[in-house]
């Protein structure tokens, strides 16, 4: 028997090979291995694996188990228990999670095994991964370019058929953005949809765990593991967890899909207008209704963005005190020296930034003028959003308005970098989903290709809809199946012939 | 445009107890100056009428059963601490 080369499949096409006893869940960890071994010293996506508790779990594994027998690899800001949770930050760099975030033991109990952690912007702060501490990750599509961030490393392992799928978070687009500029695809689910329990804080109203993956169908395996209330994250919302795989359909006769008029600027590359532009008549051909629609607010998201998440993260990295946990400057002449100097050589300079940033908006005399400004500004953008969702069932846009950029062309730049966010950073102040999707590519000059992604955004609690328009979309077009030039061929057909 | 000008980037790190470099100090002066800058956007918008938005989903009062549940032991605490000892914490001498 021939099998098929196993990292190139999705999981909904491993499932079958690991249920019908073709392969065993150690066969199917130890080719992963191979092919990370493999792709990892061109794009490093990982911060640390960990094999050997992964092939103990994949001896016991339930292979009749939704997810049962696979490999999940888990961006490093996510705990699992006796596994390093740096958060990519040098401030944590000896930390090890004492526990598992709730992600994790729903990942675990739907029969999947964390083997290893990607890399990040430090603490989960950029949008192309070169603000890791450690090393940048590369993009599997041109090793000169970034592959988005902040959840980088699992876009880009996910691209090379460096996992199967992974977890990111997504606080301002840090799902959705890598997942455009890698050509995967990436759902941020709704506020309160997913718990965050054992995620290392960075903007506590706006953050979110959610899949990064090949297919559509397998981010909705996904979610149907990790969905659901969790009593201790009082945030996360005690509403029923539909089956998101059951219910993907090839069909959007009656989908009304809305292209917001303030989406479409002149800063778009013109080859992601001329991908969403495509994809906007290929919808049209599978039966939605394209509709205009307005969030006439969207040119203030960015600011209200940062603002907001600038002023979260500075009190939620207050805990980084050298004392309980992590990095400690040594011989401190007096406690302020110890925090200080603690704090300055454990952080980053993006960190670093937003610190600065975050502290000043909260303080005395500013609160109003910025921080309280912002958070009406987010009303404004929420009330655009119910609008819009009165008239049309999801809104489409590009994720990121240009393909992967080349690493340290925005780095010297923080504004230009945080406007690599223009068409995500919305959706997390709105507390709604999100899903990228591939719809195409950017030719470069060099004749390498470049993925473009496709936004969808659903209300709040929806995320069963935009997965049934994506999946449509989809499986109606074969970019989904386009491999960077690292990977082998394209990835086989959905269903394996052996 | 003036409230721009009074951020003092040495003085915020203080109440942020962040150490920075001079260069930093400079650095960050310039690129946050440039970010409240552009900041500014928000002010064309009148929002007197707008209630701020704290969160993104509305709920309020979730309650749980008070239980004592299992939880990590102290040593399990105490084995990410840079210095511990005897069941404690180290930490520098803060009192004269």
């Amino acid at each position: 028997m021939n099998l098929p080369d196993l990292p190139a499949l999705s999981i909904a096409e491993l499932q079958p090979l690991l249920r019908q006893r073709e392969v065993s869940p150690r066969e199917v960890l130890e080719a992963l291995h191979a092919r990370i071994a493999e792709v990892e010293p061109r794009i490093d996506a990982y911060l640390s694996l960990d094999l050997d508790e992964a092939l103990e779990r994949a001896e016991s594994a339930d292979v009749s188990l939704p997810l049962g027998g696979v490999p999940i690899a888990i961006k490093d800001i996510i705990s699992v228990a006796g596994q390093p949770c740096t958060c990519a930050s040098n401030i944590l760099r000896n930390y090890r999670a004492l526990y598992d975030a709730t992600v994790i033991e729903k990942l675990r109990a739907a029969g999947a095994i964390p083997f290893g952690k990607t890399n990040m912007d430090e603490f989960a702060m950029g949008a192309s991964t070169e603000n890791s501490s450690v090393k940048p990750t590369r993009n599997p599509w041109d090793f000169s370019r970034v592959p988005g961030g902040s959840s980088g490393g699992s876009a880009a392992a996910v691209a090379a058929d460096a996992a199967f799928g992974a977890l990111g978070t997504d606080t301002g687009g840090s799902i959705r953005q890598p997942a455009a500029l890698s050509g995967v695809v990436g759902l941020k689910p709704s506020y309160g949809r997913v718990s965050r329990f054992g995620l290392v804080a960075f903007a506590s109203s706006l953050d979110q765990a959610g899949p990064l993956t090949k297919t559509v169908g397998d981010a909705a395996l996904i979610m149907n593991a990790i969905a659901g209330s969790d009593p201790r994250d009082s945030t996360c919302l005690n509403e029923p967890v539909p089956d998101y795989a059951a219910s993907l359909e090839k069909d959007l006769r009656g989908i009304r899909l809305g292209l917001p008029r303030e989406y479409l600027i002149d800063g778009i590359d013109p080859q992601v207008r001329s991908a969403i532009e495509q994809a906007v008549m290929q919808l049209r051909s599978l039966g939605a209704e394209i509709l205009d629609v307005s969030l006439p607010h969207t040119e203030y998201a960015i600011a209200s963005y940062y603002l907001i998440a600038s002023a979260e993260a500075s009190a939620n990295l207050a805990r980084f005190d050298g004392v309980r946990y992590g990095h400690r400057a040594e011989n401190p002449q007096n406690l302020l020296d110890h925090y200080g100097r603690t704090r300055e050589e454990g952080f980053g300079p993006e960190v670093k930034r937003r610190i600065i940033l975050g502290t000043y908006v909260l303080s005395s005399g500013y609160y109003e003028a910025y921080y309280a400004r912002a958070q009406k500004v987010r009303t404004l953008i929420r009330r655009d959003f119910a609008e819009a969702f009165a008239k049309v069932d999801a809104v489409i846009s590009p994720t990121s308005p240009a393909p992967a950029f080349s690493l340290g062309e925005k780095s010297a730049d923080p504004l230009q970098m945080y406007l690599a966010d223009i068409f995500t950073n919305a959706a997390n102040l709105a507390g709604i989903c999100g899903i990228s999707l591939p719809c195409g590519f950017a030719q470069m000059e060099n004749g390498t290709r470049l993925p473009v992604g496709l936004q969808l955004l659903g209300q709040a609690f929806d995320e069963g809809r935009i997965l049934r328009i994506a999946h449509a979309y989809e499986q109606s077009t074969e970019w989904h199946k386009e491999r960077p030039p690292l990977a082998r061929g394209k990835r086989p057909a959905s269903s394996v012939q052996l | 445009m003036s409230e721009i000008a009074e951020l003092d980037v040495a003085h915020v790190a203080k109440l942020a107890r962040l150490n920075l470099t001079e260069e930093e100090t400079k650095l960050f002066q310039s690129q946050l100056g440039r970010v409240l800058e552009y900041a500014e956007k928000l002010r064309e918008l009148d929002t007197s009428e707008v209630q701020s938005a704290a969160h993104a989903v509305p709920v309020t009062n979730v309650f749980r059963e008070d239980e004592p549940r299992g939880w990590l032991t102290a040593d399990e605490a105490l084995s990410n601490a840079p210095r511990q000892a005897n069941g404690l914490f180290l930490v520098p001498k803060v009192l004269e």
